[in-house]
């Protein structure tokens, strides 16, 4: 059965699931790298503000 | 999916994230069994098994890569000599299935093969532990690889320098195994990379990973054309490993070399007496050893990942007297 729902042909339907996963895993790797690097300014921010 | 469902997903890929960005491994022997026990078909459980692996290799990769750690060059040699070897491998199998021999030799080679290399890597890292320092072109057997001048040659990162055909000749190995067991075949590669081609051991976790990124990217497409990747399983999963996977990764620059080589150690050897108890229970009919055996496995990776914790907070505490110092110097508060 599709994973969309949709009767796509079965190769389509492969492409598009591991083009999900794929974008997933993009998505993720931005939004944690984008977290660290905002919590590592935060952190900078904070010991320069402790030790002018 | 319910909200709870959904937590326990993302709690098991922070897991295993955490594991596979370590050691370039892990993810195979832990999602496809918990995905079983809780009644998940078959294809699914490895489908989507794999799926996850897929999704989680692209993040530790990247990861790794942001830390300089991925042999590209070595990562693309090896991928061409593996598909060979797991072509060669499979062939045996066939083979070894006509002749009715296959189940038998196929099991017990399994967990042979997973409790010598534990077994090996676990010595090397006491013994380096005890003589000091190791000598800067790695171990006697990847010298003498190495040493191997048939051109072209690939310059890799960490200052080492193999033919190509060494390195292929390596892939080959890897994959005849591979094919042959039917696995992922990260727990071979990595320490293939580290004993065979003399990587050191970061980069050879970061390379592994971008090798398993194709094996995994086409076994996610094979399996999702036969109906067998739950997207409602493998989203949670990677939401999770997504963090996971970035601490390993991160942690394999803190901790050094021979505390990562002796934690993998005990995990295969974890993983090896897992699967000869599950292997015993399947074959005594016995449900109870195979419940024993997933315990066993969840077990290891907790206790894995534990131990990991422990070592990176250890080596960032010891970095701390040094910039405590550093600002009494210059006249501030640490």
């Amino acid at each position: 059965m599709s994973q969309f729902g949709l009767e796509l042909n079965g190769t389509v339907d492969a492409l598009a699931v591991t083009g999900v996963v794929l974008v997933e895993a993009l998505l993720l790797y931005a939004l944690y790298g984008g977290l660290t690097r905002t919590l590592a300014r935060v952190r900078a921010r904070h010991r320069d503000r402790r030790d002018p | 999916m319910d909200p709870l469902s959904i937590a326990m997903f993302v709690a098991f890929g922070l897991l295993i994230g955490t594991l596979f960005g370590f050691f370039g491994m892990g993810g195979t022997f832990l999602v496809t069994p918990l995905l079983l026990i809780l009644g998940y078909p078959a294809s699914v459980a490895v489908g989507s098994g794999m799926a996850f692996v897929f999704g989680t290799a692209v993040i530790a990769a990247l990861k790794h890569r942001e830390l300089g750690q991925v042999d590209y060059r070595l990562g693309i040699s090896m991928i061409v000599g593996t598909a060979v070897g797991i072509e060669a491998g499979k062939e045996i199998v066939l083979a070894l299935q006509e002749l009715g021999l296959a189940s038998g030799i196929l099991g017990v080679a399994y967990v042979g093969l997973l409790g010598a290399v534990g077994v090996f890597t676990l010595l090397d890292a006491r013994n380096r532990r005890r003589r000091g320092p190791s000598t800067p072109n790695g171990p006697t057997l990847a010298e003498r690889i190495q040493a191997v001048k048939i051109p072209p040659m690939l310059n890799l990162r960490g200052g080492i320098s193999i033919s190509l055909w060494a390195a292929l000749a390596v892939g080959f190995a890897t994959g005849l195994l591979s094919g042959f067991l039917g696995v992922g075949g990260g727990f071979i590669r990595m320490p293939a990379l580290i004993y065979f081609i003399g990587m050191p051991v970061p980069i050879a976790v970061g390379t592994d990973l971008f090798e398993i990124i194709f094996s995994g990217g086409i076994g996610t497409f094979l399996y999702a054309g036969a109906g067998g990747v739950n997207l409602g399983i493998v989203m949670p999963l990677l939401a999770g490993s997504a963090l996971g996977a970035q601490l390993g990764a991160a942690a394999t620059r803190i901790v050094d070399a021979d505390s990562i080589k002796s934690v993998f150690g005990w995990m295969l050897m974890g993983g090896a007496t897992a699967v000869a108890v599950r292997q015993i229970g399947s074959a005594l009919n016995n449900p109870t050893l195979e419940t024993v055996s997933m315990g066993l496995i969840f077990a290891s990776a907790l206790f894995v990942t534990g131990v990991i914790a422990v070592k990176v907070a250890r080596a960032l505490r010891a970095t701390e007297p040094s910039s405590n110092a550093e600002a009494s110097t210059r006249g501030g508060t640490p």
